[in-house]
């Protein structure tokens, strides 16, 4: 029996999807029975609480939960978000409900044991209930008091050799995709950079002195699988710079509809999409227009590819990214607060991903970048906004990135460029003498 | 690093000065804020000597999940009612 109506979230598990209601009113009944005698640390029917509150901010249109305070645990600034519920006498289960954020693996790859452990330690520990995984990416504790957070970071951290997440004004969790674990596009080793990237910005991560959040992310190809171009400050993205390996007997299987040949590598196949057509599907798609098939033959032009890596995965026995790989830098991509969403701006074009220094070439853009948004970055202000008010041309001053062609979005759309004294010949200092000897006044 | 910055003692006395006399209309603080108690130093060293206050619980941080706040131990309300008669 629910210890409280819920008829408006009841609405909710009537719909075609799976419902998150119809998850906690499992979980609170898990709770509620204890077959596996777990001694609670924060109050049993917390999740009926949890239900409760819930229906009742429906009912009022507004929400009940407080959120922010001083909680956390001894040295870090991050990785705990803390809630509170501004109705504690109607449901005290979630007087105190904070949020944890844990460090999800590289590729989130788990054992099960790991996933065991884990939720183990938030039953007795916390609620129970988890988002796998949050926005940023990390996995998500939800809802435990005050003076369980010190126990669970002594467990998480001692016994399952696992961090907490950022949050706040702090380097927040880095996450990748599979990379070159699982995947044949992949340009560069994403898992390696981004664990050492974790590694190395320890400080960022935890102790908190930045205008506000910054995210990285990791993408291994065009692909965007993680879309790091949209969802972080900076973004790590694999590209190659020679050209696209073709397999000219391969693309003429695919013409041919040879069944072994299937487009998209048969990722479509469940329903008849009619005989493969190349100029089609793949040449008039082609955003360049760089490709042509003459003669049996597949050319591309290489210089005018974008990497939008469409013929790719449409043709993938056929076509593979080249051979000289690395990835691309761009930054300023956040969701919308001020000025709505955007994407990120490409800085640096191409760069060798090379663990051998320690990736070198990519942390002094990192440091470059951030002294200058933490030198002039207003409070809670994004990179991205920041890049807006002072302009991109600074953002290459002060990663010291020469402009290159690959940096303009629109050409011819801005008739002013201004230039500095050191970077016009002879200065801005004339011999007014000599000009009128060729100028009336 | 300048003088003040590279004193332990004096760098937190000038901060906490600084703090109680703002502790009238707020009790927590961007860090970008403690730029105007140390003029002369870069961000990244100021965060180094900040945080250490933090870890001898002179200060402590205020967070309210997207930004975080820096307010001196135990001024203030500790929790989102901050602000309220």
């Amino acid at each position: 029996m629910a210890k409280h109506e819920t008829p408006l979230l009841d609405q909710l598990e009537s719909g075609p999807w799976p419902s998150f209601v119809s998850d906690l009113k499992q979980q609170a009944e898990v709770r509620a029975k204890n077959e596996k005698g777990v001694e609670f640390q924060i109050p049993q029917d917390c999740v009926d609480d949890l239900l409760g509150v819930l229906e009742l901010s429906y009912k009022h249109g507004r929400t009940h939960w407080k959120h922010g305070g001083i909680v956390g645990v001894f040295g870090y600034g991050g990785g705990v978000i803390g809630r509170y519920c501004d109705q504690p006498g109607l449901f005290p289960g979630v007087e105190h409900f904070h949020t944890m954020r844990v460090n999800q693996p590289a590729g989130k790859y788990y054992t099960t044991d790991y996933l065991k452990k884990l939720t183990e330690l938030w039953d007795f520990r916390g609620s129970g209930v988890t988002n796998m995984h949050g926005a940023t990416g990390d996995i998500v504790l939800l809802g435990t008091t005050t003076p369980q957070l010190e126990e669970i970071f002594w467990t998480l951290t001692h016994d399952y050799n696992q961090d907490l997440g950022g949050s706040g004004s702090n380097l927040r969790t880095p996450a990748d995709c599979l990379g070159q674990s699982r995947c044949e596009y992949a340009c560069y080793d994403t898992q390696a950079l981004c664990h050492f990237l974790t590694n190395e910005y320890q400080d960022e991560l935890h102790r908190p002195a930045f205008p506000y959040k910054f995210k990285f992310k990791f993408d291994a190809c065009p692909n965007c699988c993680v879309a790091s171009i949209a969802r972080s400050d900076m973004s790590f993205i694999g590209t190659w710079r020679d050209n696209i390996r073709i397999d000219q007997d391969a693309v003429n299987k695919y013409v041919e509809n040879d069944a072994a040949y299937p487009a998209n590598a048969g990722a479509h196949k469940d329903r008849d999409w009619g005989l493969f057509d190349l100029e089609k599907e793949v040449l008039s798609l082609c955003p360049t227009k760089c490709m042509k098939f003459d003669n049996k033959k597949l050319s591309i032009d290489d210089a005018n590819c974008t990497r939008c890596m469409h013929c790719i995965n449409v043709m993938p026995r056929a076509l593979k990214i080249g051979e000289d790989t690395g990835l691309s830098i761009l930054c300023g991509a956040k969701a919308p607060i001020l000025d709505g969403a955007q994407m990120g701006s490409l800085l640096v074009p191409f760069v060798k991903a090379n663990p051998d220094n320690d990736y070198e070439e990519i942390t002094e853009i990192i440091e470059n970048v951030w002294d200058w948004w933490m030198e002039e970055g207003k409070n809670r202000e994004r990179l991205g906004e920041l890049i807006m008010r002072q302009g991109f041309q600074k953002l290459l001053e002060v990663t010291g990135i020469e402009a290159q062609p690959q940096h303009v979005a629109y050409p011819r759309t801005n008739p002013y460029i201004f230039w500095k004294e050191d970077e016009v010949t002879g200065g801005w200092e004339r011999d007014v003498e000599e000009f009128r000897k060729h100028h009336l006044r | 690093m300048s003088e003040l910055l590279d004193n332990k003692e004096a760098a937190t006395k000038a901060v906490v000065d600084w703090m109680a006399k703002k502790s009238k209309t707020k009790t927590k603080f961007y860090f970008k804020d403690f730029y105007k108690v140390f003029p002369d130093d870069k961000p990244r060293l100021i965060k180094k000597v900040i945080n250490k206050m933090v870890e001898e619980e002179v200060l402590e941080y205020w967070s309210s999940g997207s930004t975080t706040m820096y307010g001196l131990k135990g001024a203030g309300i500790q929790h989102s009612s901050e602000g309220e008669k």
